[in-house]
């Protein structure tokens, strides 16, 4: 009784393969690493502006919000932004136990704003702009995370106002922007040869 | 002693969770200094030492000054004003704040340090898998996935070395940090993708269902951690609303 | 137990092209395995081996990735598939729960999977216990732990891809050695891919071709070519150390010959790669002399590890393990321009006779990762070169190649010393120390 090797079931195109939820998992913890080493970089300095000025320290936050515009936008699936932001989180939690429960909180607040841009464009595009909206949303999933949990609602109306908008800047560019270049040159060297975002370029 | 030792990973986490959530929802000195007090008491039980606490939490005693600060400079102005300048405002409220938002910070990071010691990923899978019901698969390969990280530290330590034999490691630590993150990420694609394959031909992922070699218990000590914990937090909130000092979310 | 028997494999004009390529990497395979035949699988680099075994295994991915035709055919689902890299194939923290993984998978009941575990563990000759971290092994360890993995699950096809390309002599004579219990024990057919074929000769049936799918008789399969040998140095010392304690390791007293090449060999473990660091000046001894001579040290008088970056780079150079972790550059040209540019030396003399020595010009303008194994290496080498460092250290530079890659490599170093460049090489492969083992720096575990 011989049968064919190469049986495989028929899954609908949304449906997550083996490959996806493994380089999800694999970016998540390669990103939850690059989160620690972003912060122990410009540490003196962030501190600084965290500290002392009205907001500016917002700017440095992109990199925080890597995780889920990247997972979305090389998984491209439902849930990637969401599953890759949260594993960053807990793997920088884990590593650095200074950020604590309030990391992962963070983590699925930005994996979801990040996952809302992706959806309302119903995981069909995946271009510049849009990538960097989706780096904005994570960045109102930040904001709206440290509003509630961070004491930023007892802060200055001046304060939140150029918070915010700092963040919103940073997430679209730090996240979206250089996700997409990221991406790109990724693909270029051959790396994402089983995932459409590969096969783009 | 350690009273930890059987307890479930899952329930660990839950018991942070149950410990330090609640706290999030006041900005206030009281509820902080009690959660944090109890954690400090307690901490011996669960095998962490004073010293051992002071080692391994370090980071939060820089943390809680830089927020504290912050919330001095920037807390919403109320009561007799100190010190003004541009959008500065140093006044009662800020600084009665300050002192809220720093005590927070290590009364809901302390408690990170004696709960999460050692956790197996392999574990902490069983449990999310098995008991809370977490899907299946994407628990397995974050496990798998979180493996990879020795082997990525490895690999970073490496490029840096690379990046220095070749004459490039004196430029600026920012385009630095760039160029090894771009690697980086390639490396881990590549990692990701042979692992990939290595458990599919091991047949993860071909049909839905799985049995599980190892069995994820819950007894009752697990029961009674998360009762403690929840209990400290229910104190700590109760005490700082029957005293005044409650603030919800600050405001 | 199960004792599983082998199963038949059948090739008919099966065919695979991925999607993202253009030329298909298998066409037109034909060939017939019995039950319980032990067979290996030989043809040139590229020829679609490792595809061939991803498709028997089922691995190859969806229909959007890739359209096969033909057919491929075997008894039995249960195929094992053991691959080349040894650290990506773990998948727990304990071997007792990475061998059980398979079985999970399968969902046999868990009263059947410890004791399966166990024997499995045993075939392969794993005598530790099950909490042993999987982290603590040896490659050559791990490549057994991959194999009990599968056999767990009652593998009636056993796949190996480059198996021992990766470990030193030791791990491959264990492999080896389990993987003839294995397959003995349970009957299952078996199929190698591996170039070191002096190593499998001994336990397989046939060999079979996978471009026409015929027999070949030992004596046809591809050898090193002979090389020349090795010139013993009498010349004075280039680099030399006293009672030197790095990082990892003991102490140790040593020469490095001027314009030859030394080799440095050892058992697993022992610290050859930290001492090719330590010389190299990427990681800093904790006690003793390391010297230079004033070739090197070119006005410098400080230790290496002190050095700037600019200036170690043109004194010495180091080509690592993994190519990809010296790459930072977008195309081949630009990998090899980046380093001058930086350090702000003209080089572009230098620059242009490295890419035509090292044939590395009609890749001028492709990106250094996708570039195959032995260019990737020829590439690494390239960098470490275009600085013109008088002294060059290369940590395993055979790691996982093919034969072709192997003699051009030693030629070229070959080459290089007889131009006065003086090469250390840590190694653990007999041929290369054949050829290129003018010095020998022995490095024990203590």
């Amino acid at each position: 009784m011989a049968s064919p090797a190469m049986q495989k079931t028929n899954q609908p195109k949304s449906s997550w393969r083996v490959i996806d939820i493994v380089i999800a998992s694999v970016l998540g913890v390669a990103c939850g690493l690059i989160f620690i080493v972003w912060n122990s970089i410009g540490y003196a300095w962030t501190t600084a502006f965290h500290a002392l000025t009205p907001g500016l320290g917002g700017i440095a936050i992109g990199i925080w919000l890597l995780g889920g515009v990247l997972g979305g936008l090389v998984i491209r699936k439902p849930g990637a932004a969401i599953f890759v932001e949260v594993v960053a989180a807990c793997v920088s939690a884990a590593l650095a136990s200074q950020f604590g429960i309030s990391t992962i909180y963070s983590g699925l607040a930005q994996g979801i704003g990040a996952e809302i841009i992706f959806a309302l464009f119903l995981y069909r595009r995946y271009s510049l702009p849009t990538t960097m909206l989706a780096g904005m949303g994570a960045g109102g999933g930040a904001i709206f995370l440290e509003m509630f949990f961070y004491g930023n609602l007892a802060k200055t109306m001046s304060f939140n106002i150029i918070y915010s908008t700092t963040v919103l800047i940073s997430g679209a560019i730090l996240a979206g922007l250089l996700s997409w270049y990221l991406v790109r040159a990724l693909a270029r060297t051959g790396a994402l040869d089983r995932f459409a975002a590969g096969r783009e370029v | 002693m350690n009273l930890l030792i059987k307890i479930n990973p899952v329930t660990r986490i839950i018991a942070l969770m149950v410990l330090t959530t609640p706290l999030l929802l006041s900005l206030d000195v009281m509820s902080a200094a009690i959660a944090l007090v109890a954690t400090i008491i307690l901490a011996p039980f669960a095998g962490v030492t004073w010293k051992m606490l002071l080692k391994r939490g370090w980071m939060l005693f820089l943390m809680a000054p830089v927020a504290a600060l912050s919330m001095a400079l920037y807390g919403r102005p109320d009561g007799k004003e100190y010190f003004s300048f541009l959008l500065i405002h140093v006044t009662d409220n800020s600084l009665a704040l300050a002192a809220a938002i720093g005590l927070r910070v290590l009364a809901i990071g302390l408690p990170v340090v004696v709960l999460i010691a050692r956790i197996d990923p392999t574990d902490l899978g069983d449990g999310l898998a098995q008991l809370l019901k977490l899907p299946e698969r994407f628990v397995i390969g974050a496990v798998a996935g979180s493996r990879l990280m020795t082997l990525f530290r490895e690999d970073w330590y490496s490029m840096s070395r690379a990046r220095r034999a070749r004459g490039i490691a004196d430029q600026g630590k920012i385009k630095h940090f760039f160029t090894m993150t771009f690697g980086l990420l390639v490396l881990s694609l590549r990692r990701g993708s042979k692992l990939a394959t290595a458990m599919e031909a091991r047949g993860f992922g071909r049909t839905t269902g799985r049995t599980w070699a190892r069995e994820s218990t819950v007894g009752a000590r697990d029961l009674v951690l998360i009762l403690v914990c929840a209990a400290i937090s229910a104190i700590a909130l109760t005490v700082s609303i029957q005293t005044g000092f409650f603030k919800f979310l600050g405001t | 137990m199960t004792t599983a028997l082998g199963t038949r494999v059948v090739a008919r004009n099966f065919g695979y092209r991925h999607a993202s390529r253009e030329n298909p990497a298998l066409k037109d395979i034909n060939f017939e395995i019995a039950p319980g035949e032990r067979i290996l699988l030989t043809g040139a680099s590229g020829a679609g081996k490792s595809t061939l075994l991803a498709a028997l295994a089922g691995v190859l991915g969806g229909s959007d990735e890739g359209v096969s035709t033909g057919e491929l055919l075997v008894d039995a689902p249960s195929i094992g598939l053991v691959l080349q890299d040894p650290d990506s194939q773990v998948i727990a923290s304990r071997i007792g729960d990475d061998v059980a993984f398979g079985c999970e998978n399968l969902q046999i009941p868990r009263e059947e999977i410890w004791p399966r575990v166990e024997r499995a563990l045993e075939l392969v000759g794993l005598d530790l216990p099950l909490s042993h971290p999987t982290k603590y092994l040896s490659g050559g360890q791990k490549q057994r732990l991959a194999l009990a993995g599968v056999i767990a699950m009652g593998a009636r096809l056993i796949l190996l891809d480059e198996p021992t390309a990766n470990l030193d002599p030791q791990g491959q004579k264990d492999v080896v050695a389990a993987v003839d219990r294995v397959v003995q024990e349970t009957g299952a057919t078996l199929i190698v891919v591996e170039h070191r074929h002096e190593l499998w000769v001994n336990i397989i049936d046939r060999i079979i071709s996978i471009t026409d799918g015929e027999d070949v008789q030992p004596a046809e399969l591809i050898k090193v070519g002979q090389l020349p040998g090795a010139q013993p140095s009498t010349s004075k010392p280039i680099l030399w150390a006293n009672d030197l304690l790095c990082t990892w390791g003991g102490l140790r007293s040593f020469e490095v010959p001027e314009g030859a090449s030394t080799v440095i060999t050892g058992p697993n473990g022992a610290g050859k790669s930290t001492l090719a660091l330590t010389m190299g000046g990427l990681l800093p001894p904790k006690s003793g002399q390391l010297e230079l001579s004033d070739t090197v040290r070119g006005g410098l008088n400080t230790p290496p590890h002190k050095w700037r970056s600019a200036d170690l780079a043109a004194r010495i150079g180091t080509v690592f393990q993994d190519p990809e972790h010296q790459f930072v550059a977008r195309t081949v040209r630009d990998e090899l321009e980046i380093g001058p540019k930086i350090m702000k030396v003209d080089a572009s003399e230098r620059i242009e006779e490295l890419l035509d020595r090292l044939r590395l010009r009609h890749l001028e303008n492709a990106n250094p990762f996708t570039l195959s194994g032995g260019e990737k290496r020829r590439l690494s080498v390239a960098t470490a070169l275009v600085a013109a460092p008088k002294l060059l250290i290369l940590d395993e530079p055979t790691f996982g190649q093919d034969p072709e890659t192997f003699t051009e490599l030693v030629t070229m170093l070959r080459e290089l010393t007889d131009n006065g460049i003086s090469i250390v090489s840590v190694t653990h492969d007999p041929d290369f120390i054949a050829a290129l083992g003018d010095h020998h720096i022995e490095v024990s575990a203590k």
